[in-house]
């Protein structure tokens, strides 16, 4: 799937935060606000919940690597579509990060319960279609579909 | 299970959320990592573990746990319990283990979540 066909969607409702870097609370505010959001638009429970995790991880990784970025979700009657967008270290080697339980991630982070290598792989599980594009020293961008339509939907969780 | 039974099963000390005593529990899950929490907690689970920090909270809200039990005597600071607090999710902390917490809420009939069971991967 490609990055311009991931960003089909016109939203009908647009949410974005501003990630700080360091900033480890904003990942679970977002994803605690959207959910109520969602839950007021009125989405499935395990939609949400896929929806959630893939903003809490997305948001928390850039947190700890991105330096700093953008939080982004649209939601539409077909799909919601998480983006982040960060000006961070970048990934050198994709499929590496994708695999579970490998991780950069400092002390610090491993002491707040994160940093396990399991970030990359929970999103991927969680959603329909992900895409991520990324550069050294440059920045990454991640942008990750769930489908509203369960004829669409291919996400392990829920 | 109810959360009062917990309480009573763990010994446990309530930090805050007296008033949700009656609700029902469903199963358990016993761990220190966010992504595992964010993974397999469902609706009616209690967590248990031994991270304080704001993310617990937040992963239960986001997740719907019924409750949050601290081990080992800890206890998170005001802004955890404040915030756990205004979303409805009781606290609790034990002087107990992980492990002593686990043995005894199976021995009192509480068990995982089948479906986190089932989907878990154990393959290596």
């Amino acid at each position: 799937m490609s990055q311009d066909n991931l960003r089909f969607i016109t939203p009908h409702i647009k949410l974005e935060f501003k990630i700080d870097e360091k900033d480890f609370f904003i990942a679970g505010e977002s994803a605690s606000r959207v959910k109520k959001t969602l839950q007021q638009v009125g989405l499935p429970q395990d939609i949400i919940k896929k929806v959630a995790i893939i903003i809490y991880e997305a948001a928390m990784n850039v947190s700890i690597h991105g330096n700093h970025g953008m939080l982004r979700i649209y939601i539409d009657p077909e799909a919601i579509l998480i983006e982040t967008e960060d000006k961070g270290a970048g990934i050198p080697d994709i499929e590496l990060a994708m695999q579970e339980g490998y991780s950069t991630a400092s002390y610090e982070v491993r002491e707040m319960g994160f940093g396990a290598g399991m970030g990359l792989p929970n999103i991927k599980q969680c959603s329909d279609e992900l895409h991520i594009d990324s550069k050294v020293d440059v920045g990454t961008t991640l942008l990750a579909k769930v489908y509203l339509n369960k004829k669409h939907s291919l996400g392990n969780r829920g | 299970m109810k959360l009062s039974d917990i309480q009573k099963v763990l010994d446990a000390e309530v930090l805050c959320g007296e008033d949700h005593l009656y609700k029902d529990v469903l199963s358990c899950f016993a761990c220190d990592l966010i992504s595992e929490m964010l993974l397999y907690v469902t609706h009616n689970t209690i967590v248990i573990t031994s991270l304080t920090n704001i993310h617990v909270v937040h992963t239960a809200q986001v997740m719907d746990a019924v409750a949050v039990v601290f081990v080992g005597g800890k206890k998170p600071d005001q802004v955890v319990i404040m915030n756990s607090e205004m979303s409805n999710i009781p606290l609790f902390t034990t002087k107990h283990l992980i492990f002593e917490c686990c043995g005894r809420l199976y021995a009192n009939g509480l068990t995982g979540d089948k479906k986190t069971t089932d989907s878990a991967d154990v393959s290596g």
